[in-house]
């Protein structure tokens, strides 16, 4: 269809970014970032989910960020230590309540990757990288349905920052939405291959793949969602995603707090199997050691 | 007879380096307390590995030991940096998630459990790709877990030193032991330079990389906790220091306000000096506490 | 990647250890020695190299000139010299002796 050709062309072009902020807008009728001194790139809500408010998150692009690594939407320095600073105020602010009352944490996500930046490594990224993701565990450990959207793209140390500690994740699905460890050129380049050659493999070997509909039969995602029109969602789109995530956030609260669904899942025990049976094995060596 | 003063001391001191993945699991462990658990004879390998035409090995680079460390229960977990530069495929992710659970298990029931990663990585296996991404969102999510019970202790001695998104694994530990060999980075200078141009990161300038990612820059900015010699017994020491110590008041990735106020007082306006990055990090300590 | 496999029926003597030798770095490779389940030696190779065949049968037939356990012995090789292959041989009929 000539649409979701151009989206994904239009993806590659490096209008990354935009889908997190049309959805977040969305979402949450907010499109600014709430407070004065958080970064540009970092967008957060109080909004209403259903009939409970819910903390919702996006990294997007600052092109005027004081750190040119940043500029097309990379998750760098100000938004790791930023994400990490607003779900731990959630985290405390909701500390004393019961378990059904801690509020949904959404990470909306489109990130492009990590920055890839010489101040990024001499400040420390990893740390950056880490602290968020400890408050997104921190708050799933806590008892808050965290929930990850993904709109566009979600690469690598970009993901692992902001989306991939959540309980559930969902997806739309599109041709525009990649979730990877690695952008298909530099995946190339560094295992000396072409990019034709990449997608063929990930045509034979499901984890190496860059559609996202390969992406789902590994398991790891609760649910793919089918929209028209990702980068400008109608009215009902948006109530048919909000209906989602308010599901998912039922899902989320009636499990453990681990990410156990991932290997459990139906797709996973096929797709993850020869993990599973070095956990199975490794559980019953463990006992008897 | 030759008398051991006459030996140099670098040959005596017994490099930790040059051990294998295995071998520098088994050097932690009380003598004969240890025992490897989903071992190379189980041979579970990567299923992805042969569909590429690439050897599989038959621990998939992720060795497993479980015994005692200064009379306490422990378990390491040790990444081979020679398969596949040491990164992380779905059955090594599965082994390491597995290993810290089972640790995390024990600790509940009142046997704390504390685990050493000795990380030899580049991050994710790229032949892998999303599911080697995934686990180590699990590795991430398990240490999160098991560091509120016992100690995690992140070892990084060289030469692969630890990069990719295992870098975040070190980076949520409760303690990080690195050599002066060893690097600790997000992304790799390759990778930087490939991404960002020369300018940003020249990858052939090992004096740069050492200067940004080396174990004495990263102990000097506070990021790593111990910085040692590479020897056997020097990490060995280390490590049981750590485990004897057991959980820190705060972990790092715990520092967030701390941090925040670092990187706000960075100038972006030009690249920064590591050294100077160092004395400007002592002076912003949390409430006037050394690190 | 090529899978090679040998036989040495007159590799009798009961071997009742096992030993594992090696890294599947590049260059190198991991070997397996196990007692072997019926008589003789048997051997099987994983090598991501591809064309060798011959190469190994002549490490392999000089190694159990001198080697007379049945044992079951698999490798996985990432291109390891005949001179590496034979070291790693060696290091694991001396681990099979500990």
């Amino acid at each position: 269809m000539e649409e979701s050709q151009l989206e994904g062309e239009n993806a590659m072009s490096g209008h990354i970014g935009l889908r997190g902020k049309a959805w977040f807008q969305a979402l949450t009728g907010q499109n600014e970032a709430r407070e004065h001194d958080d970064p540009a790139s970092v967008l957060t809500a109080d909004a209403l989910i259903g009939d409970e408010h819910a903390l919702f998150l996006c990294v997007i692009p600052n092109p005027g960020s004081r750190f040119p690594c940043v500029r097309d939407g990379q998750v760098g320095l100000d938004e790791g230590y930023t994400l990490a600073h607003r779900v731990r105020e959630a985290l405390n602010a909701d500390k004393d309540k019961p378990k059904s009352q801690k509020r949904p944490i959404i990470a909306i996500v489109d990130v492009k990757s990590q920055a890839y930046g010489r101040r990024e490594e001499t400040a420390g990224l990893f740390l950056a990288a880490a602290a968020s993701s400890d408050a997104y565990a921190s708050a799933r450990m806590a008892g808050h349905p965290v929930i990850s959207f993904v709109v566009g793209h979600a690469f690598s140390g970009g993901f692992l920052t902001h989306g991939y500690q959540a309980n559930r994740i969902l997806a739309l699905d599109d041709a525009g939405v990649t979730i990877h460890a690695m952008h298909k050129e530099a995946a190339a380049k560094i295992t000396r291959r072409s990019v034709a050659d990449l997608e063929r493999l990930g045509q034979q070997i499901p984890p190496m793949s860059y559609n996202v509909q390969d992406y789902a039969k590994l398991g790891l995602l609760h649910q793919l969602l089918h929209v028209e029109s990702p980068l400008e969602p109608n009215l009902s789109e948006v109530n048919e995603a909000r209906s989602a995530i308010i599901a998912a956030i039922v899902d989320a609260r009636k499990g453990p707090p681990d990410l156990g669904v991932r290997r459990e899942s139906r797709a996973a025990q096929k797709s993850r199997s020869a993990g599973n049976a070095a956990r199975a094995l490794m559980e019953h060596q463990w006992k008897n050691a | 007879m030759i008398e051991t003063n006459a030996i140099p001391a670098f040959v005596n001191r017994g490099s930790f380096i040059e051990l294998n993945g295995r071998e520098r699991a088994q050097a932690l462990f009380d003598k004969g307390s240890w025992r490897e658990l989903v071992g190379p004879f189980d041979r579970m390998v990567s299923p992805w590995l042969p569909m590429q035409g690439v050897a599989p090995e038959f621990d998939d680079g992720c060795i497993v030991i479980k015994g005692k460390i200064s009379g306490k229960p422990a378990v390491a977990i040790s990444l081979e940096g020679a398969f596949q530069g040491g990164s992380i495929g779905e059955v090594s992710g599965a082994k390491m998630v597995a290993a810290l659970d089972l640790a995390t298990i024990d600790s509940r029931d009142g046997k704390p459990t504390a685990a050493i990663l000795l990380l030899e990585t580049g991050g994710v296996r790229l032949q892998e790709a999303n599911l080697g991404l995934a686990a180590i969102a699990e590795v991430i999510a398990s240490i999160l877990e098991l560091r509120q019970h016992a100690p995690v202790i992140t070892v990084i001695a060289g030469t692969v030193g630890c990069f990719g998104g295992m870098a975040l694994a070190a980076g949520v530990s409760s303690y990080v032991v690195m050599t002066r060999e060893a690097r600790l980075g997000l992304n790799g200078p390759e990778v930087i330079e490939q991404e960002s141009g020369k300018d940003e990161f020249d990858a052939s300038d090992r004096a740069l990389i050492w200067s940004i990612h080396g174990g004495e820059q990263r102990a000097g900015m506070g990021l790593a906790d111990d910085l040692v010699e590479d020897s056997v017994d020097g990490i060995a020491s280390a490590v049981q220091q750590f485990v004897r110590a057991g959980k820190p008041a705060q972990h790092r990735s715990e520092q967030v306000e701390l941090y925040r106020r670092r990187i706000a007082t960075l100038d972006a306006s030009s690249q920064i000096d590591p050294l100077a990055l160092r004395e400007q990090w002592k002076s912003l300590n949390s409430k006037g506490r050394t690190q | 990647m090529e899978h090679i496999e040998f036989d040495y029926p007159n590799a009798q003597r009961c071997i009742t250890n096992r030993a594992h030798v090696g890294v599947v770095g590049s260059g190198d490779m991991e070997v397996l020695f196990e007692p072997s389940e019926g008589a003789g030696a048997h051997v099987s190779i994983t090598s991501s190299v591809n064309g060798f065949r011959d190469a190994w049968k002549a490490v392999f037939d000089r190694f159990f000139s001198k080697f007379d356990g049945s044992v079951r012995i698999q490798v996985n090789d990432a291109g390891a010299t005949p001179g590496s292959v034979l070291l790693r041989l060696e290091q694991a009929v001396e681990a099979l002796g500990k």
